[in-house]
């Protein structure tokens, strides 16, 4: 049957520059280009083309770039040609439309409305390169109280387990099945040098990655894939995936052709089946019951490390984060509707959950008001772009956050949002043999700590700026924060004053 | 002596090498002078054997002792006493093969020259025959499936 889909995009070849090597063929997973010998020129298949920019990068004359289908809409702002083309997928195959990445939709991004402050004459700003700063933070539950033996000079109390971020970033949960091996062990290198952690997603912990067990936050989802004690007892942290911001309410489907022996091996469970992650957790129907989890795990492992509980930013996220506290999270993950997944139900991705800024700024607030904030961590995630969104996190009331598409950007990830084909040309998301060798983790590694470090200077430099000298002090320092472009009612929520006041 | 290794673990059959290498090789090094206009045409000296899901490139490794110089009938081949490098001397060498049969690796192609079939191979990317240069084909892989790197041996 004619299907009425159009192509998304079109390859443009500089035909004075093509020297026909190959390249881009052979570059290609969708098989998109083709030199034809018997032309004697190089074609392209444009339906096929997902945008990745794998071919444009390769191309070793630059030659190519990827535009869209240059197809007019009909005129009209409510029939664009996406809604439109998304109608003709439907009508063509009955199915729920899938994508990837995070919620593309022009919705505002609050970053974008948080500026910055600088000390200038009546305080003085501090130069990083002269002086000491502190990235280092610590996650975990904190005494109310802190008691100490003076004549000892020792604490009279153990303190909570809890573990130390030589800088104020970790690389969010990707399972392996979602993402390939290579891509999971460059973050787990890049985490090891640079003194934070990656999240192991629902996927379990590959064999190989064991001796970076140290630096892995071990997730319990609510498929509980590759959980068992030696998984929770081998990591830094265990976390317990609620929610994930890409798509609340909604559980993950691995499908079996993904479940190779190797995926299978690490997530405990038959070849070829379907990983199937119920919506909920089938043990936690409330706050009580949560609290049964989290010290199911603390009792599994001996009180012996902080356990973070992570849900998406929803509605109520607010009163959902104090109830999490009271029940034994030591740190408090929330997961803005910006964050990226594997694969989820378009209208959910772009539909479901709330801006990550107006849900910390809220939970942050709550915790205070109700004088708990101080006894646990909060860590936001949800499509951290850059070294100021960190420090605007921070501001907002955040002890850390998690990224991860940029850190998949720095591997070589285009945001083409095709993911859940499983061909992506980066050898990030696939398990495809051929493709995740295009993923060389030392490489990859080194550009991810590249990024942290440049980040890292920045962040210093930010803080410098505004003469602090720890990220300690900027936590919940909204008076470094000024709003522009927004409303009483955000500026509400945000808890920040407008520019100029 | 630095040598170049092809760690097949890593190449992803993409042959930028040998684009790079042609090009390098080439009189303009302009890739698309060399690709499409050059007469004689430019010969790559690394080549990429096998398929997507396994491949390595073959590359010369300059042999401590090298059987190509070995062989050479026309003194053509030479290996650099100082410098370690071995290449083939366009003008000397008389197209008779016996290198391509004798390297155990692979490494030594005869294709067409200015004048009759003559035996090309890795030069590393030198100004002048015997001394090395900076690799081209190194630098243009992706994936460091190959690599640089100073050697055991001379
Ligand atoms: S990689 Fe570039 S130069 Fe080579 S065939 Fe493709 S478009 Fe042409
Ligand atoms: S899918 Fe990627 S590699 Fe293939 S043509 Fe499109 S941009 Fe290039
Ligand atoms: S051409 Fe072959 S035999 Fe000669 S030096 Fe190179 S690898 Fe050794
Ligand atoms: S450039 Fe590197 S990865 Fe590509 S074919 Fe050559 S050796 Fe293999």
């Amino acid at each position: 049957m004619l299907d009425y889909v159009l192509p998304r995009y079109r390859v443009m070849r500089d035909k004075d520059l093509c020297i026909q090597c190959g390249v881009c063929e052979r570059s290609c997973s969708n098989e998109v280009h083709h030199v034809d010998e018997e032309l004697g020129r190089v074609t392209a298949n444009n339906a096929a083309c997902v945008n990745c920019q794998r071919c444009v990068v390769m191309c070793p004359t630059q030659a190519l770039a990827i535009t869209r289908w240059p197809q007019v809409d009909s005129g009209s702002s409510n029939w664009t040609l996406e809604t439109m083309q998304d109608i003709a997928k439907q009508a063509q195959t009955g199915a729920v439309l899938l994508s990837s990445m995070g919620n593309p939709k022009p919705y505002p991004i609050y970053w974008d409305h948080l500026l910055l402050n600088a000390s200038q004459v009546t305080n003085p700003s501090i130069d990083p390169l002269r002086e000491p700063m502190e990235t280092r933070v610590f996650l975990g539950s904190r005494p109310e109280i802190l008691k100490v033996n003076e004549r000892d000079e020792k604490l009279s109390a153990p303190l909570p387990p809890q573990i130390r971020l030589d800088v104020p970033l970790m690389f969010s949960a990707m399972s392996f099945g979602s993402i390939s091996l290579n891509a999971q062990k460059a973050l787990a290198m890049a985490a090891r040098e640079l003194g934070t952690f990656f999240n192991t997603g629902e996927g379990g912990l590959h064999r190989d990655l064991e001796r970076y067990a140290d630096c892995a936050i071990v997730q319990v989802a609510s498929g509980r894939f590759g959980v068992d004690p030696h998984y929770l007892g081998a990591a830094g942290a265990i976390e317990i995936k609620i929610g994930q911001g890409a798509k609340p309410g909604i559980g993950g489907h691995l499908p079996g052709e993904k479940i190779s022996e190797e995926v299978s091996r690490t997530r405990m469970i038959p070849q070829g089946t379907d990983a199937i992650s119920p919506a909920p957790h089938h043990d936690i129907y409330s706050i009580e019951d949560l609290r049964q989890l989290v010290f199911s795990l603390k009792e599994a492992t001996g009180y012996s490390k902080p356990v973070a509980v992570k849900v998406a930013a929803v509605h109520n996220v607010a009163a959902i984060a104090s109830g999490m506290a009271r029940a034994g999270a030591d740190i408090i993950v929330i997961d803005g509707f910006r964050g990226g997944t594997g694969a989820a139900p378009k209208r959910i991705r772009d539909n479901v959950g709330i801006p990550i800024e107006l849900a910390l700024a809220a939970v942050d607030q709550r915790l205070r008001d109700e004088s708990i904030r101080s006894t646990v961590s909060l860590v936001a995630a949800g499509s951290i772009r850059s070294s100021a969104d960190i420090v605007r996190a921070i501001a907002l009331g955040a002890d850390a956050v998690y990224c991860a598409s940029a850190p998949l950007i720095a591997l070589g990830c285009h945001q083409c949002q095709d993911c859940s084909s499983g061909k992506c040309n980066w050898g990030i998301a696939t398990q495809r043999s051929d493709l995740v060798r295009r993923l060389n983790p030392e490489i990859a590694a080194e550009r991810v700590v590249n990024l942290v470090h440049g980040w890292t200077h920045e962040i210093k430099e930010m803080m410098g700026g505004m003469g602090i000298n720890a990220v300690d002090s900027l936590r919940g320092n909204r008076l470094m924060l000024r709003g522009v472009g927004l409303n009483e009612k955000e500026l509400e929520i945000l808890g920040v004053k407008y520019a100029g006041e | 002596m630095k040598r170049i290794y092809a760690l097949e673990e890593w190449c992803i059959d993409c042959k930028r090498c040998e684009v790079a290498c042609k090009v390098f090789h080439s009189k303009s090094k302009d890739p698309v002078k060399a690709f499409l206009y050059e007469q004689p045409k430019p010969r790559n000296r690394v080549r990429v054997e096998g398929n997507r899901t396994l491949s390595i490139a073959i590359n010369c490794r300059h042999c401590p002792t090298a059987k190509c110089v070995e062989g050479c009938i026309s003194g053509a081949m030479t290996r650099n006493p100082e410098t370690g490098v071995v290449t083939s001397n366009p003008e000397k060498c008389v197209g008779c093969r016996t290198c391509v049969s004798m390297c155990p690796f692979g490494a030594v192609t005869i294709e067409e020259g200015p004048t009759h079939p003559i035996a090309f191979k890795c030069d590393l990317c030198g100004d002048e025959l015997g001394v090395p240069g900076s690799p081209s084909c190194v630098a243009a892989c992706p994936n460091r499936a190959l690599i640089y790197v100073e050697s055991e041996g001379n």
